[in-house]
């Protein structure tokens, strides 16, 4: 990474302007869909359900607000800077509280920085969300390469941990010596890797998915009910909707044609991620019943980021150069993780991770939580009860 | 099943046809596509550039009437079998102690990868075989593909696919017959050797449908001496259920039918991502004008425009989803062998090459074993000359028997 000046490392302000012939475009597509026969059951066991989609093409086309994802972002300091040959798109909000502690904070797939918009407020301004001004974090929401407004890796390599190396360099060109880190998904990626890589200034990180129990759970306990649980929860996530993982592992060109050429197909991919988060966003467009922070509109705010910038091949990119580090790694223990780390398991989450499988993994476990509600999506969802744990975790490293 | 008389029953002469406006919107759909950039590596899925040399040739010079000529110009009928409408094709041999077979396809196949096997298997005179060669042949559409309707309940897996064609074949009055299948078509063959309806005298396949079961069950058996050659091919066969296309339709068939009716482009790149072999030879077809045997520019897209027109892409992955189901209860409670003659043909670019003993592992009555010199996956499509006298040669010694009994 370059250390020199120049003008690739400037930070440029940055502000969404998506033409409205690409939303009349979209629009007509949706409008357009072809639709397939009824599912030949009841619940999720054969895939996103036919009245589900349909609900969602229905408010998408007749009531969603297409402007919605340029006032939202545009609300917020948006930036640019380009780091190891990639743009980085990162929203930056600064707390009124000067000795705020700086966080970086990484969405996953099928997420972009729109799931983490609701934390911002909690974060930055605790005063005004039930905490105290020693509570206050410096936000930082970069996209992922390949996702929303970050430009598309053009070589091989963009693994998670490559994105843990730009990280740093992030926030090192923000000026910020002492920092947290934190993520779900693919984000937790990114942010073990940092916890790995330990790079200077990086004092702890928390994460809401149990990345080192991704490779298999051959290596943790299976002794009491809520281990064994655990094993059973892994189980049944790969034996019934595991393949969006497997054909973006393997072939996300291939997936990538559909999903850059049909809305719906997009948003169908998109919705079935796993079984917790799908019933409540169907709930949200069949029922009206939305779970916490997970709307009708706030979902397709996120699907139509994912369309508007056209990066349903490059996102599932990441899941390709995530399975060749993870083949070319194969019997290699990574370097352990020697900062503090905070683990909050959400109660919907695919696999419930018991504390004695995130203690093995992570010897410097220093913050280990079992929130009463939330799930895959937990910062999007539950955003003040994530931004709690976040305060707890973080606590003892001001 | 039903064996009163009644209109149900009746077979029913049948004709393809497509709506202008279908084509036309299917036209505009491909030049309207939304395409993402270029792989950043080719091991990444189907092809940029392969893909657009697909669209290019679909929108530019491929005849969309190709699908109504060639299937409307052979003998097609419906009829009604266990609540579904049975598409089929049916070429009677001029010769009149020819043997019925009755051929399944597979996915992403239809009755078009199966065409251009009807002249050799029923008009063996005129492509290098004998008389004594001669098939009568039944090609049906499984249900959920192609012109066969679609099931509207759970259920319709190999085994209930299997009885229905034994009554389509009793229904044409075929009192002994032989079956054939690769991919599907090979569980649905393997399902009708273990119902043995009365008249099927034999099975052929070129695919081992069988190795999820007996195989990886002997796999564990460790008196079974396994070979480097064993070791090889078990690896290819994890590595077929590893695939996210088989993943994917066998758990989520309605999220990838969502693309497969939606967007052309996304049909077809689902559709060609099928094996390494059969994707290289169709890529050669569209990007080098290199073409392997059959496997065309035009048979391609009259497969891939048979499942748009037909809007069949989310009943066709269903049936993954019935095998996932089957093959769960099958490890559980097995079904019974298979006692009938068994024939086996290996295709040297198949997606692994059983070895023989793991036929005869499978089928303990194995009366024909060959590998044949060229053709993979799609082997009656891309080499229907070398496919035909596979059969022929399978299935002769059943000739004999079939006619004495």
């Amino acid at each position: 990474m370059s250390t020199a000046v120049d003008s690739a490392t400037e930070i440029r302000p940055f502000q969404i302007d998506i033409p409205d012939d690409k939303i009349d475009d979209l629009r007509r597509r949706i409008e357009a869909t072809r639709w397939p026969s009824k599912e030949l059951v009841e619940d999720r066991s054969q895939g996103v359900q036919l009245a589900t989609l349909k609900a969602l093409a229905d408010y998408w086309a007749s009531e969603y607000d297409f402007g919605r994802v340029d006032e939202r972002l545009n609300a917020l300091p948006q930036f640019t800077t380009e780091i190891d040959g990639v743009e980085i798109h990162f929203i930056h909000v600064r707390s009124q509280h000067d000795d705020a502690l700086p966080l970086i904070m990484t969405h996953g797939w099928p997420g972009s920085v729109i799931e983490l918009l609701e934390t911002i407020g909690p974060l930055t301004d605790p005063t005004a969300h039930g905490g105290s001004a020693e509570d206050a974090f410096h936000l930082v929401l970069p996209s992922v390469p390949g996702y929303g407004f970050s430009s598309e890796p053009t070589e091989l390599g963009w693994w998670a941990g490559r994105v843990a190396q730009a990280w740093p360099e992030l926030m090192r060109r923000l000026g910020y010596t002492r920092y947290v880190a934190q993520g779900g998904d693919v984000g937790a990626a990114v942010t073990d890797g940092m916890g790995r890589q330990a790079p200077e200034g990086l004092i702890g990180i928390h994460t809401n998915l149990f990345v080192p129990g991704l490779a298999g759970t051959d290596p943790f306990p299976k002794n009491s009910d809520e281990e064994r649980a655990a094993v059973e929860q892994g189980a049944t996530f790969r034996a019934t909707g595991f393949g969006y993982f497997l054909e973006q592992a393997t072939r996300p060109q291939t997936i990538g044609y559909a999903l850059l050429d049909s809305p719906i197909a997009l948003a169908g991919w998109m919705l079935d991620h796993d079984t917790d988060s799908y019933y409540k966003i169907a709930s949200a467009f069949v029922d009206g019943k939305p779970s916490g922070g997970l709307t009708r509109d706030h979902i397709l705010d996120n699907v139509t980021l994912y369309w508007l910038t056209g990066t349903g091949a490059s996102a599932a990119r990441s899941y390709w150069e995530t399975g060749q580090a993870t083949a070319r790694s194969a019997g290699q223990a990574p370097p352990p993780v020697s900062i503090p780390v905070g683990f909050t398991q959400f109660p919907g989450e695919i696999v419930r991770t018991p504390r004695s499988w995130v203690e093995l993994a992570y010897p410097t476990l220093a913050y280990f939580n079992k929130a009463d509600k939330g799930g895959h999506f937990a910062a999007w969802e539950e955003p003040q009860l994530f931004t709690e744990e976040l305060r707890a975790a973080f606590g003892p490293l001001r | 099943m039903s064996t009163t008389v009644d209109t149900a029953t009746g077979i029913r002469p049948f004709k393809v046809e497509f709506e202008e406006e279908q084509v036309d919107d299917l036209r505009r759909r491909i030049a309207a596509t939304r395409w993402p950039t270029k792989e950043v590596d080719p091991s990444q899925g189907v092809q940029l550039a392969m893909l657009r040399a697909l669209a290019d040739y679909w929108t530019n010079e491929y005849d969309f009437g190709r699908i109504e000529q060639r299937l409307n110009a052979l003998p097609q009928f419906t009829t009604e079998i266990d609540g579904l409408d049975i598409h089929f094709i049916h070429v009677e041999s001029q010769h009149d102690d020819a043997l019925p077979i009755l051929i399944t396809h597979g996915w992403p196949g239809s009755v078009i990868e199966m065409l251009e096997l009807i002249g050799p298997l029923t008009d063996p005179t005129a492509h290098g075989g004998s008389a004594a060669d001669a098939f009568h042949v039944i090609i049906p559409s499984i249900p959920g593909y192609g012109f066969s309707s679609e099931p509207t309940e759970p259920g319709w897996g190999s085994a209930r696919i299997g009885q229905a064609w034994a009554e389509l074949m009793s229904r044409i009055g075929y009192s002994q017959y032989v079956a054939q299948g690769g991919d599907q078509g090979a569980g649905v063959t393997d399902a009708m050797g273990r119902q043995a309806p009365d008249g099927l005298l034999g099975v052929h396949f070129n695919f081992l449908d069988a190795v999820p079961r007996e195989l990886l069950m002997a796999a564990l058996n460790l008196r079974l001496a396994f070979s480097h050659d064993d070791r090889e091919q078990l690896s290819k066969v994890i590595g077929v259920f590893m695939r996210g296309y088989i993943a994917e339709m066998g758990e989520h068939p309605q999220t990838i039918g969502y693309p497969l009716l939606d967007s052309p482009i996304g049909l077809a790149a689902w559709m060609l991502d099928h094996d390494a072999d059969s994707y290289e030879k169709i890529s050669g077809a569209f990007l080098e004008g290199d073409v392997s045997g059959n496997l065309t520019r035009d048979h391609v897209l009259d497969n891939i425009t048979l499942y748009w027109l037909t809007g069949t892409g989310a009943s066709t992955s269903r049936l993954y989803w019935e095998t996932g189901r089957g093959a769960t209860a099958a490890f559980k409670d097995p079904p019974p062998h298979v006692r009938l003659p068994v024939a086996y043909t290996v295709f040297p670019d198949e997606l692994f090459q059983a070895p023989r003993h793991w036929v005869k592992h499978a089928y303990h009555n194995l009366i024909y074993f060959n590998e044949a010199e060229k053709g993979g996956h799609f082997a009656a499509w891309e080499e229907p000359e070398i496919f035909a006298g596979e059969l022929r040669a399978a299935f002769r010694s059943l000739r004999d028997e079939g006619s004495s009994s």
